[in-house]
């Protein structure tokens, strides 16, 4: 029993580093009385809540809609190129939503190639003619949609799979249809798995600014920019953040009570994997369509559009992109890991303690992926500038030398940030990858006299590995996309591809972005081809 | 490989150590990219043979991580595009005065701070630009003309949460106060020929489509537009008119780019050395065109490019008004529903 206790006081020492910084920020909210409310109130903070709610309704369809469908045609049937899809249906996730959001906006903007040729092709001017703007809520929601909808599709797809072997054999054998079998099984028992996705892809929405910024749509995060940066005020962008967050935890909460009283355990293997449904003539074609448009759209096309600005692009002689890119794969990797790591000394805590202080502290430490990167980054500095005021003294008290400060403006700050960022993604999918696992088997194998230690390394290694990978490769590739912290926190001389193509991207240089995009996104996708290779060779 | 606690200690009282060694060396935060800025630092290191380590981010990030790393910043100096910046920073007891004769010589007055706190490095103005053939510029006069409604659904200009319109707006608030200004950003808003959408940049190629008339942006983007060999940039050049407003009065509006010494600086002579390299005529003359910016000292010639605009008034508000106004600014466009 000590190892159990020892493990949940990891857990809860953990739980406590990882929301530090976030409570920082919130204890900010409390310092100073703002005035500035008043002034939102007045003005924008209609907008902020209108613009955000609407963005949080359409990114959660767009995001089921595309990763649902696709996620299940692609665990259960057959139809040509139906393994090729496994693989260009992750490929949006390399893709960082304000990089697409450039693409888009350069092709069918006002001025951009699409309006362009219109207007020559049919001698008309600029207003006499109908075309959707982009820069809108609506587009808002594409965008983000097609870059976020992989985190449901992942989810979902493996859940899926995990069904393949038990539940269709089951509802087949009972001789039901396969739509009533998607409706009433394969669909209820997949829903944590897509709740945890669209909750992932919803949280991404609530804290991205890249892309609203860009389609100038205000919202909550833009507020909270405009107003640390337009008004200078800490506790008034703190206020705003702890809004945020208190919608997270409501998303939260319906999420925990709508699975209320459920539990899902995988049955005992009966070594037989239902067979696959084979589609034939147009229902092969339309899945087929329905599982390359989503990619084409998120992926093929940007990648075009950015491919042909680097193409344009003198960037690509007066760059270090070679070291660039290494500090952008170490510093992911790095952040992957140890996010990992940490994720699943807090899920095994949870797993052999179900006690509510327990759920309590990863609920805390899972806040921080619904807060913009800036915000935690405020927090981060807070935190570690006050922790290294405190060493520098005691170093200079004992060594009689000023040693400056060590851990804020270090690494360590970047990988601490991103952990906190990043852990809800990697809590989720390995808590969902282990909800799959029955505590019976664990209870079995001890009274079979294994150790908990052999437990963990021979049964539950090779059932949780695709979900140990799923969350390393979502936050690798988060953290090479991930912008406002790492501009904050970085250290001195040293840059990564996202920076560079945001600098060149905020200077109004688009094909100057084109090139770190680029090798932004190929970096970002080699993990996520690899691991994608790795999840579905452990699922078959 | 295993390394133990011993071991661990002694690396790491190594690396405090190796830390705090005094080396020849100056730390700088810039909001200005590394594009437009590492050329010239490392000219400077060759030449003096001071190594320059640079962080570049968006200046309020930096302001914030200044201020928080307090007395033990590892930060010298402090490099910003914008001057309402550069006087938050010293509101915030950040910065020091750059103690040296070399630069109240060469700098003038107007684009130093009176307690020598920050300088300029480089200025910009932000004028109007018109499409030829659609506007008479003799129509043109001021921004407050902006305002008036021959003007609707004719004017392009991006969102007031960008630094360049506050202080826009901040220098109207120095010269004409609170009830005027306000009339004209309502006035502004009403005539937008649509919702603000993109950068500076975005305004020009706007104009040239036939979106709007008339786009405000800063000089610099359409020098870089002006300079820039695809067909595309080179038709919306062609399409444009520059218009230097307010010349009548106080003058169009610009800006300066500039750097200041920080108070926990601990290479303060290095950092005065940098100071002092960037305001060399050769510096100035490779900032400034690298830039598409007009230089801050007489000596340097701005580009042909932006030579051949003309020359123009500019306002002669102090530039710490900027500064001043600025939160003033960001309520006055809320209210007047710029987004």
């Amino acid at each position: 029993m000590r190892r159990f206790s020892s493990i949940s006081w990891s857990a809860l020492g953990i739980a406590t580093v990882l929301a530090s910084p976030i409570l920082c920020v919130l204890y900010l909210a409390f310092t100073s009385p703002s005035d500035v409310w008043v002034h939102l109130y007045e003005t924008v903070l209609g907008d902020y809540v209108s613009h955000s709610l609407v963005l949080m309704v359409g990114v959660t369809l767009g995001t089921l809609l595309l990763g649902v469908p696709t996620a299940w045609l692609t665990a259960n049937c057959q139809f040509p190129m139906h393994r090729i899809c496994n693989w260009f249906l992750v490929l949006p996730m390399a893709m960082p939503a304000y990089i697409v959001a450039y693409a888009y906006s350069g092709m069918l903007g006002d001025f951009g190639p699409v309006q362009t040729w219109i207007r020559n092709t049919f001698e008309v001017q600029y207003g006499q003619y109908w075309f959707p703007d982009i820069h809108s809520v609506g587009g808002a929601i594409i965008v983000l949609s097609l870059v976020l909808y992989p985190y449901v599709y992942l989810l979902a797809r493996s859940a899926f799979l995990d069904q393949r072997h038990q539940f269709n054999a089951v509802a087949q054998t009972l001789g039901s249809s396969v739509w009533r079998n998607i409706w009433k099984v394969a669909l209820p028992l997949a829903r944590p798995a897509i709740a945890a996705g669209v909750l992932l892809a919803l949280m991404e929405t609530m804290s991205d600014y890249g892309t609203v910024q860009y389609f100038g749509v205000s919202t909550f995060t833009t507020g909270i920019f405009r107003t640390y940066y337009g008004f200078g005020d800490e506790s008034a962008t703190a206020q705003l953040s702890l809004v945020l967050l208190v919608v997270v935890l409501v998303l939260y909460a319906m999420e925990k009570r709508s699975r209320k009283g459920m539990s899902f355990h995988a049955l005992e293997d009966s070594g037989t994997t239902s067979a696959p449904l084979k589609l034939r003539s147009w229902n092969a074609g339309l899945a087929l369509l329905l599982c390359l448009l989503p990619c084409f759209l998120g992926f093929i096309l940007p990648f075009t559009v950015l491919f042909l600005w680097g193409l344009e692009s003198t960037e690509w002689f007066d760059s270090s992109f070679m070291e660039l890119s290494v500090n952008s794969i170490m510093l992911a990797s790095l952040a992957a890991m140890i996010t990992v790591l940490l994720a699943l000394v807090l899920c095994y805590a949870a797993r052999l303690h179900r006690s509510w202080w327990i759920t309590l502290s990863i609920g805390i430490a899972s806040l921080g992926y619904a807060l913009p990167g800036t915000i935690i980054a405020i927090g981060v500095i807070v935190l570690l500038t006050a922790l290294d005021h405190s060493v520098v003294t005691w170093i200079a008290s004992l060594f009689g030398i000023d040693s400056g400060l060590l851990l804020s403006g270090s690494l360590v700050a970047l990988v601490f940030a991103f952990a906190v960022r990043f852990m809800t993604i990697a809590v989720g999918s390995i808590s969902s990858g282990m909800m799959t696992i029955k505590p019976t088997l664990d209870a079995s194998a001890r009274l079979l006299g294994r150790t908990p230690w052999q437990v963990v390394r021979q049964i539950h290694a090779p059932l949780l590995r695709p979900s140990v990978l799923t969350a390393a490769l979502i936050v690798f590739v988060d953290v090479m996309k991930e912008l406002p912290a790492t501009l904050i926190l970085r250290p001195f001389n040293f840059n990564t591809l996202s920076v560079r193509a945001y600098e060149m991207a905020s200077d109004e240089r688009l094909y100057d972005a084109g090139p770190s995009a680029l090798l932004m996104v190929l970096a970002g996708l080699i993990p996520v081809l690899l691991l994608n290779r790795n999840i579905i060779r452990n699922s078959q | 490989m295993k390394i133990k606690l011993p071991q661990l200690f002694a690396l790491m009282m190594c690396s405090v150590i190796g830390s705090s060694a005094m080396a020849d060396e100056v730390n700088v935060y810039s909001s200005r990219k590394e594009a437009l800025i590492k050329p010239l630092l490392d000219q400077f290191t060759q030449q003096t043979g001071i190594e320059v380590n640079l962080i570049t981010g968006k200046d309020d990030a930096l302001i914030s991580r200044l201020k928080k790393e307090g007395s033990k910043s590892p930060a010298d100096v402090l490099i910003t595009a914008d001057v309402g910046r550069l006087y938050r920073a010293k509101e915030q007891l950040l910065l020091q005065s750059h103690g040296s004769e070399f630069v109240s010589n060469v700098v003038p007055a107007k684009y130093r701070d009176i307690d020598g706190q920050w300088l300029g490095l480089t200025m910009r103005a932000r004028p109007m630009f018109y499409v030829k053939g659609k506007v008479d510029p003799a129509e043109l006069s001021t921004y407050e003309n902006l305002a008036d409604a021959k003007w609707k659904g004719q004017i392009c200009i991006r969102s007031s949460s960008n630094i360049y319109n506050q202080s826009l707006i901040a220098s109207m608030l120095a010269a004409e106060g609170a009830d005027k200004t306000a009339q004209f950003a309502q006035g502004l808003v009403a005539n937008m020929a649509r919702s603000p959408v993109g950068g500076d940049t975005d305004q020009l190629r706007a104009a040239a489509a036939g979106v709007c008339n008339i786009a405000v942006a800063n000089t610099y983007y359409f020098g870089r537009l002006s300079n820039s060999d695809k067909a595309a940039d080179q038709s919306v050049v062609q399409a444009l008119g520059v218009f230097w407003p307010n010349q009548a009065d106080r003058g169009t509006h610009v800006n300066i780019s500039g750097i200041a010494i920080t108070r926990s600086a601990r290479h303060k002579t290095q950092a005065q050395q940098l100071i002092e390299f960037m305001l060399k005529p050769e510096s100035q003359s490779w900032y400034s065109e690298v830039n598409n910016e007009y230089p801050v000292i007489e000596s340097a010639k701005p580009s042909d490019t932006l030579q051949s605009w003309g020359r123009f008034k500019a306002d002669a508000v102090a530039l710490s008004s900027l500064g001043e106004y600025n939160q003033q600014a960001v309520r006055l466009m809320d209210k007047a529903g710029w987004k």
